[in-house]
C-alpha cells in the first residue's frame, strides 16, 4: 500500500487548554482506503510519543518507510481499508509534519522552540475535529489509539460524543501514574541538563541536545519492555565478553544505546518536553472530583479496551479502572486482557488474540 | 454443555428489559438468547481468550476477568439477574463467588451439575469417581473441585439466610420433579439474600 502525506491548514486561531492560542496551524495527515458516500466508514487512529500520521504502507520513494501500525491498519487487516476510511494523523507540537516547534512561528518569524505553547491531549482533540470536519465527515466509525492514543481515543468519547460510533482504547490509562511521571521527568531532565539545550533554544546555536535526547529514550524504552522480555532477548549477554570499560558491553547496553541514538537524530527535544507534559497533565476524572465514572458519562461510543498482562507502564489495573467507569455508567464496553510477554510494546506487535479481538470488533462495526 | 432447555429456563425467570451479567459466559450464546428472547442489557465475564473473541464476534459485551478474584469493577447492586452457570463446581472460592453474585445483583442465578444424581452414586458404590454427560472429566483432568448435591445446596441456602426464589432440576432436557436429587442430572436456583 502506498501512503501519500497530505497537510491541511487550518486559519481558525485553536484556543489552548493553557489559555494560549495557536494562531493558525496545519495538521500532517494520510489516508488509507474509501470515504464511502455516506462518510460513514471513517475511523481515526491516534498516536503515541513518538509515532505520526504515518501508520500504514510506505511512501513511494522510501520503500522501507512502513507505517507505525502496518500490521494493524491494510487492506484485509484488523483495521480493514477495504472496508474503512482510515485517517491518521499527526498531533500538534510534533516533530513531524504538523505544526510544533520546528514550524514556523508568524508572530516572530522563526521557528517556535521553545515559545511553541504547551498543548495537551484535548487540545489534539480539538484539533483532530477540525481535520474531521474538514473531510466531510459528521461522525466517525471508531476513533482508535494505543497508550497516549488510547486516551485520545478516550477523549473524544466523553469530549465529542456525538461524533464517534466506537472507542478503541488499546494500552492506555486514565491518568499517569506517580512512577509514570516520575520517568517523564527524568526523561525531560536528561534533556534540559544537556548543555546543548540552550533552554529549548539550540536552533539558534546550530546545535541539538543529542546526548539528553539519547537518554530520555533510553528510560522510556526501559518502560515499554517487560522484564521477562529483556531477560530473553538480551539476558546478561556481552557483546564480547568484559573489557573493564564503560564502552557498550553488555547486548542491553549496546541496544538501549543504538534505540537512543537513532531517536536522538530524528527527534525534537521541544516536542520530547511537550508530548510527555501533556501525558502527565492527562487526567479527565480531574475536574470531577476524581471520579472518572463522571468523566466518562457523557460518553455514547460503544468501547473496546485492551490491556496486556506484562504491560507495567501502563498496567491492566490501570485499563480495568476505564471499565469500571464504563460499566458504572452502563456503557457498551468490551475487555480484553491479553496475556502478552512484550510488556508496553504489546500493542504494536503481532499477537493473535489481540489482533484476532480488534479484527472482530471491527467487523461488527457498522460502515 | 449448556443445553436449550437450561437457557429457556433461565429465560422465563429473567423479566424482560432487566440487566443481567454472566459469569463464565464462554462464547455468550446465553446473553445472545436472553437478548432476543427477553430485551435484556448485559455483560458476560469470561477468562478465556477463545471466549472473549466468541462473544466479540456474537456482539456480547464482556469483560475479560478472573471470576475468584472477584467482580471488582462492578459496583453493588448493578445488576437484576446474575448467572453462574455450569461453573459453581469449578469455583475454589465458592461461598465468597456466591457472596459476590449478590452484591452486584438482585437475585442470583446458578446451574451445577448434581453429584446426587444414581449413576454418579452408583459409580461412586463400584468404586470410581463419577463421570457422565454433565461430568465429563476424570478425576486428574477435572476442572471441578467443588461438587455438590441439590440437597447439600438447599442446606448451603439455609444456613446462609439466602431466600430461593425458584428452584428446578432437570434429568438431561426434562423437568424432574419427583426425586430431583436421585434422578436430576443438572439443578437450576434462582435466590436472594
Amino acid at each position: 500500500m502506498i501512503a501519500i502525506p497530505q497537510s491541511a491548514h487550518f486559519a481558525e486561531p485553536l484556543p489552548l487548554a493553557s489559555g494560549a492560542s495557536l494562531r493558525a496551524y496545519d495538521l500532517a495527515y494520510e489516508t488509507y482506503g474509501a470515504l464511502n458516500a455516506a462518510k460513514s466508514n471513517a475511523i481515526l487512529i491516534c498516536h503515541a510519543l513518538n509515532a505520526s500520521h504515518h501508520v500504514a504502507g510506505v511512501y513511494e520513494n522510501e520503500p522501507d518507510n512502513l507505517g507505525w501500525w502496518d500490521n494493524m491498519v491494510g487492506p484485509g487487516k484488523p483495521v480493514d481499508t477495504d472496508k474503512f476510511f482510515v485517517i491518521g494523523v499527526n498531533n500538534l507540537g510534533s516533530c513531524f509534519g504538523s505544526t510544533g516547534p520546528l514550524s514556523i512561528n508568524p508572530d516572530s518569524g522563526t521557528p517556535y522552540g521553545a515559545d511553541f505553547p504547551l498543548v495537551t491531549v484535548e487540545d489534539w482533540v480539538d484539533s483532530h475535529l477540525r481535520l474531521v470536519e474538514r473531510l466531510g465527515i459528521d461522525k466517525l466509525a471508531a476513533v482508535m489509539g494505543g497508550s497516549l492514543g488510547g486516551m485520545q481515543a478516550m477523549c473524544w468519547s466523553y469530549r465529542y460524543p456525538a461524533r464517534l460510533a466506537n472507542a478503541l482504547v488499546i494500552a492506555a490509562a486514565p491518568n499517569l501514574s506517580a512512577q509514570n511521571i516520575a520517568f517523564n521527568e527524568v526523561a525531560r531532565q536528561a534533556i534540559m541538563s544537556d548543555p546543548a539545550f540552550h533552554g529549548g533554544a539550540f536552533a539558534s546555536h546550530h546545535v541539538k541536545p543529542r546526548d539528553g535526547l539519547t537518554v530520555a529514550r533510553m528510560i522510556g524504552h526501559i518502560t515499554y519492555i517487560s522484564d521477562d522480555q529483556m531477560e530473553s532477548k538480551f539476558g546478561r549477554g556481552l557483546r564480547e565478553g568484559k573489557n573493564f570499560s564503560f564502552a557498550p558491553e553488555f547486548q542491553i547496553e549496546s541496544y538501549l544505546r543504538y534505540q537512543g541514538e537513532k531517536f536522538s537524530e530524528y527527534y525534537d527535544a521541544n516536542t520530547y518536553l511537550r508530548v510527555t507534559k501533556a501525558l502527565d497533565y492527562y487526567d479527565p476524572a480531574l475536574d470531577h472530583g476524581g471520579d472518572l465514572a463522571k468523566a466518562l458519562a457523557p460518553a455514547t461510543a460503544r468501547f473496546l479496551v485492551i490491556s496486556f498482562t506484562t504491560d507495567w507502564r501502563f498496567s491492566p489495573a490501570r485499563s480495568r479502572e476505564i471499565v469500571k467507569a464504563l460499566l458504572h455508567n452502563k456503557k457498551n464496553v468490551t475487555y480484553a486482557e491479553v496475556d502478552a510477554p512484550h510488556g508496553h510494546d504489546a500493542f504494536l506487535l503481532d499477537d493473535p488474540r489481540y489482533l484476532g479481538v480488534v479484527r472482530a470488533f471491527l467487523s461488527r462495526v457498522a460502515a | 454443555m449448556i443445553t436449550r432447555k437450561d437457557f429457556e429456563a433461565i429465560s422465563h425467570w429473567v423479566q424482560p428489559d432487566s440487566s443481567v451479567l454472566d459469569l463464565g459466559c464462554g462464547d455468550g450464546s446465553l446473553l445472545v438468547n436472553l437478548q432476543q428472547t427477553r430485551n435484556i442489557t448485559g455483560y458476560g465475564i469470561e477468562n478465556d481468550d477463545a471466549g472473549i473473541l466468541q462473544c466479540v464476534n456474537n456482539g456480547v459485551n464482556v469483560i475479560q476477568s478472573n471470576l475468584e478474584s472477584g467482580l471488582k469493577e462492578i459496583g453493588d447492586g448493578a445488576f437484576d439477574y446474575v448467572i453462574l452457570s455450569q461453573t459453581l463446581q469449578a469455583m475454589k472460592r465458592t461461598e465468597a463467588v456466591v457472596d459476590e453474585m449478590l452484591r452486584v445483583g438482585r437475585e442470583a442465578i446458578v446451574t451445577f451439575p448434581n453429584f446426587g444424581y444414581w449413576r454418579h452414586r452408583w459409580q461412586i458404590m463400584t468404586g470410581h469417581m463419577p463421570v457422565s454427560d454433565n461430568l465429563p472429566y476424570q478425576w486428574y483432568d477435572t476442572p471441578n473441585v467443588h461438587m455438590c448435591t441439590v440437597a447439600d445446596f438447599d442446606a448451603f441456602c439455609e444456613r446462609k439466610k439466602l431466600r430461593v426464589l425458584s428452584r428446578l432440576v432437570m434429568n438431561h432436557d426434562r423437568e424432574q420433579p419427583v426425586l430431583p436429587n436421585l434422578l436430576g442430572t443438572l439443578a437450576l436456583y434462582r435466590f436472594t439474600k
